[in-house]
């Protein structure tokens, strides 16, 4: 028996000079930082943060590795895992609407567009962050500890993956996240991850 | 008996939860719960049983999955045909008395639906369609489509129940705690859907407990005129020693239930977590309760994919502008299929403020019905207000009507029969609120009371359709003062006996009054107040008129429809600030020392958007409009685009002073008004089929159309053909294609070769974040361009070669 979890946050605490490099901006700017705070106010009641997560022991089965919910046999993941016990899979989003905003500006504003871009690349790094610090906070309870995150695509783990991961997460009904023909996430500002969780000593 | 007569005067209690039951019973993380009708025969009838037994009158068919996504045809086949027979059997075997039936449970495909995933809505309606009849051949009693948390995939999966069988559907969402679907309706707006297409029981599921969900049942309760479905989850999974326990225990999930069927709920059961246990407390719980009467709310409203607007004091404003009228650069835009310029008319019409988007794109010289579906996918894309099909074409209408996400407002239907004959049919089958113009065969009648005649016909055919009065809404026609000095005094006797005499809503296009007169808005403007006066609902009208939004938020105020007056302040505060006023500057924008060549170079360079315009507005009657672009803008442009190429400049900067440069560019072309302000080729630019990401293409767009290149834009998952089919029709010289995932590089490699076989003239260049020169070379393109400067350049040199 296996349960998936939902988490929904509010807004995490905003880097604007992340948000800023990812614009593509490495110094000051400041006409920018006005274009900025529009824009993350425009965004401030569009985002929703939610994340679903399902925990797994992990057992070695000669050369691959028995993720609870697939066989794996991707040296990367297994180097990532190794020394681990369970492994946590979540996935997150910040929701639709920054994409309909960021189509909407195609139109009118390509730099706005960026801008919103930006922001949304930030903003699922953040919701990620905080996902896996809470967690990180309830795992210390039992002695435990996690890694980091490890998505598929990465290294020798294949992006075909995602299909499973999405199968087992349940995300289109738990988190309103969807995977296309081409495996390709909708909403676009969107995480799937793999963490190890190892003893803390 | 027929489970929609049962309805009538019982409670009907559905079953609980079937996937948390097959896990605990050994389903694998993974594995499809469908196959187990195949491979676990027993459980399910078992687990079915158990709810009849419990007193469900309703089981679902363990095929919530069940669909060709996931299975071959031959697999999905026997999965329905066994999923109803244990449904059947487990009934004939319960020793419940009550009366039982089978639905056919139909869940979410878990794919998005285009534009922001890949998955077309009439696919989406024929993989439902293809359940739906497998389940109509094995005898299921109803069609349970649930859990939907889109409203455009319930609409595809409610359109494919409706097309294929004659049974009852029950059409169920799952809310978040906001209080909406995953991608963004409320309640009012999958009422004002679902009720509009003919669902039978519409409710919830799903996602939270029963207390949690209170707030959506109450909204339903509010808007809908047909019974409520409610299926909570046992609250959330927690973990408790190593166990999964739902937060809500079967006592407390009763009592919550029943408390609502005491509201007015009318369908009962159990989703995520719930069990038998919780189906026989609830009901136990509301054993005693007769159920609450279900009352007609007769409310006029259109619904878009994440609100409703109702029709009711408050004046409905719909924007007037999508409409190629006496509008030479609409009919330019039209013909060119320049979405663009349409997509933005929307989306200014929206920012002054106006509830509905009338949508017309009728020209003698195009394709209507392609161009007002394309129209209508694309605003529904990207704004959220609710729109107006307007069209006389019905094949058009009914495109248009099939793929809106949402109840649209229908333009129109009049008196004639041929007239009725053919909308009433589409409003019928995809719900809408249709306005009916008061003429017919002979023309419009002078007096209001023959204008009331005909709207007492239209009612009357309408019912004969099925269409209720709330449904239509009626357009008594605004005609010129200028040639009846009595023809406003008619329409707004109209609207008033239309309103008293039928008690029914009214829209009117206000503009008409005016028409051969001077200040045209000032007429406007008091004609439209008058008829507020007379009751009138609705306006089609010119948000753009400072004189309509006047009346409208005076209006508000002085009927008391606006608290504390706080709209119409904030309005007034606005309102005079049209055109003119000081340039204004944000302070310590010119550092000291920097020079410019003018004031309009410095806009440009600077990115300041409005005074780019202001500064061209000023000198368009001095200057000649081909100087400014030669002399300050293509100047002030390249200065920022070498400091780009030399990275003194980051993108964003570029792009402010690319839109400022816009911004001048938008006052020249409206000076010169059709005459061509370049001599430059076009150019063809499309993310390839498969690929969805636009942001690199449009700013490569945005410069090159600075530059004076007249650019097709196609948008994005672009199949190879019809970029070839736009390059040969526009016998472009140079195809730019964007891709930025590895997986669809195939797709642009497939596009050239296509190109270079179809349309050998034209050279292609390429450029996304996952290709370099050495790949573009690969898969065959003439040119890569690793940022938009590149594109410029190369641009030019292939402008140049054309122009020796």
């Amino acid at each position: 028996m296996y349960t998936v979890y939902t988490k929904q946050y509010d807004s995490p605490p905003v880097d604007r000079r992340e948000i800023l490099r990812y614009a593509g901006i490495r110094g000051e700017v400041s006409e920018l930082e006005i274009l900025l705070d529009d824009c993350l106010l425009e965004t401030l009641n569009k985002l929703s943060y939610r994340v679903c997560f399902c925990q797994f022991p992990l057992r070695e089965e000669g050369d691959a590795l028995d993720l609870g919910f697939a066989v794996t046999e991707s040296r990367d993941l297994k180097r990532h895992l190794a020394g681990c016990h369970h492994t946590v899979v979540f996935a997150a989003t910040v929701g639709m609407e920054l994409d309909r905003l960021i189509a909407r500006y195609g139109y009118t504003s390509p730099l706005r567009a960026l801008m919103l871009q930006a922001i949304g690349a930030e903003r699922i790094e953040a919701l990620c962050d905080r996902f896996c610090e809470e967690l990180q906070e309830e795992m210390k309870e039992r002695g435990w500890k996690i890694g980091s995150r490890f998505s598929p695509g990465y290294g020798d783990l294949p992006l075909e993956t995602q299909s499973v991961l999405f199968q087992v997460l349940d995300c289109p009904r738990k988190i309103g996240l969807t995977l296309n023909a081409s495996l390709l996430m909708s909403p676009s500002k969107s995480v799937t991850a793999l963490m190890g969780v190892s003893n803390e000593k | 008996m027929k489970i929609t007569e049962f309805l009538n005067d019982h409670i009907l209690y559905l079953d609980g939860g079937m996937g948390t039951l097959l896990q605990e019973r050994g389903l694998k993380p993974g594995e499809l719960p469908e196959r187990w009708n195949l491979t676990h025969p027993h459980v399910i009838t078992d687990i079915h049983r158990a709810y009849y037994d419990a007193g469900s009158h309703v089981v679902n068919t363990n095929t919530f999955g069940a669909n060709s996504l996931k299975f071959s045809s031959e697999e999905l086949n026997s999965i329905v045909k066994s999923a109803i027979a244990h449904a059947r059997r487990a009934g004939q075997e319960s020793r419940g008395t009550q009366p039982k039936w089978v639905a056919l449970d139909i869940g979410p495909t878990g794919r998005m639906l285009k534009p922001y995933g890949d998955f077309d809505f009439e696919e989406a309606v024929s993989v439902f369609a293809e359940t739906v009849r497998l389940g109509v051949k094995y005898g299921a009693d109803l069609i349970m489509i649930e859990t939907m948390n889109d409203s455009y995939e319930t609409k595809a999966a409610l359109l494919a129940a409706k097309e294929n069988c004659d049974l009852p559907v029950f059409v169920s969402n799952a809310y978040g705690e906001d209080g909406k679907l995953m991608t963004g309706a409320d309640p009012g707006a999958m009422v004002a859907m679902l009720e509009g297409m003919g669902a039978d029981v519409i409710g919830v599921n799903c996602s939270l407990g029963p207390k949690a969900l209170v707030g959506v049942v109450r909204a339903y309760l509010k808007y809908a005129s047909i019974p409520l479905l409610l299926k909570p989850n046992a609250g959330l999974p927690k973990a408790k020693d190593g166990q999964t326990v739902y937060d809500v225990l079967p006592e407390e999930f009763a009592k919550d239930v029943a408390d609502l069927i005491r509201e007015g709920v009318r369908a009962a059961g159990g989703c995520c977590g719930t069990t038998p246990e919780y189906i026989a407390a609830t009901v136990r719980a509301s054993a005693q309760t007769s159920p609450v009467a279900i009352e007609k709310k007769n409310l006029t409203c259109v619904s878009s994919y994440t609100h409703a607007v109702i029709f009711g004091d408050s004046p409905v404003l719909i924007g007037e502008r999508i409409n190629p009228t006496g509008k030479k650069r609409f009919k330019e835009a039209l013909k060119a299929q320049d979405m663009d310029y349409i997509l933005k008319e929307g989306i200014s019409q929206e920012e002054k403020g106006v509830h509905v988007l009338d949508v017309n794109v009728g020209l003698p010289e195009i394709d209507e019905a392609r161009m007002l579906e394309r129209a209508v996918c694309e605003l529904q894309a990207i704004m959220d207000l609710p729109l107006q099909i307007d069209t006389s074409d019905p094949v058009a209408m009914e495109r248009a009507l099939r793929r809106y996400n949402g109840k649209a407002m229908v333009n129109s239907v009049n008196g004639k029969q041929e007239s009725m004959d053919a909308v009433f049919p589409l409003v019928k089958k995809y719900g809408g609120l249709v306005v009916a113009l008061t003429l017919d065969e002979k023309g419009i009648p002078e007096k209001a009371e023959k204008r009331l005649e005909i709207a007492r016909r239209i009612l009357t055919a309408a019912e004969k359709y099925g269409i209720e009065k709330k449904d239509l809404i009626f357009d008594p026609l605004a005609m010129t003062i200028s040639a009846d000095g009595n023809a406003a005094k008619e329409t707004l006797r109209a609207v008033k006996l239309i309103g008293t005499q039928l008690g029914c809503r009214t829209s009117l296009g206000v503009s008409n009054v005016s028409f051969g007169l001077p200040a045209r808005d000032m007429v406007n403007g008091t004609f439209f107040a008058m008829a507020l006066a007379n009751g009138l609902s609705a306006a089609i009208m010119n948000p753009y008129s400072v004189e309509m939004m006047k009346t409208y938020f005076t209006y508000r105020a002085l009927a008391g429809l606006d608290d504390n007056c706080a709209d119409y302040i904030e309005f007034s505060s606005h309102a005079p600030q049209t055109v003119s006023g000081a340039v204004s500057e944000p302070v310590g924008i010119l550092s000291a020392g920097e020079e410019y060549g003018s004031e309009l170079q410095r806009a440009v360079i600077k990115g300041l958007k409005e005074q780019a315009a202001q500064l061209t507005q000023s000198m368009i009657s001095a200057v000649d409009s081909l100087r400014i672009v030669s002399e300050e803008i293509i100047p002030a442009l390249n200065q920022v685009g070498e400091g780009f190429e030399r990275k003194t400049v980051y993108l964003p900067q570029l792009l402010m002073s690319a839109e400022a440069a816009k911004s001048a560019f938008e006052v020249i072309k409206s000076h010169l008004s059709g005459e061509k302000t370049t001599d430059k080729c076009a150019i063809v630019i499309a993310t390839v089929k498969g690929d969805i990401h636009d942001i690199g293409k449009n700013i490569v767009k945005l410069i090159l159309e600075n530059y004076g290149f007249a650019v097709t834009d196609l948008g994005r998952d672009v199949p190879p053909e019809e970029i070839v089919r736009e390059t040969l029709r526009l016998h472009a010289p140079l195809v730019g294609l964007s891709a930025l995932m590895t997986t669809t590089v195939p797709a642009m490699e497939e596009t050239i070769r296509r190109l270079r076989r179809e349309a050998p003239f034209c050279k292609v260049m390429v450029g996304g974040a996952v290709l370099n020169r050495e790949y573009a070379d690969a898969i065959g393109a003439d040119y890569y361009a690793k940022d938009a400067m590149e594109s410029v350049r190369y641009a030019e040199q292939v402008n140049e070669g054309l122009n020796p």
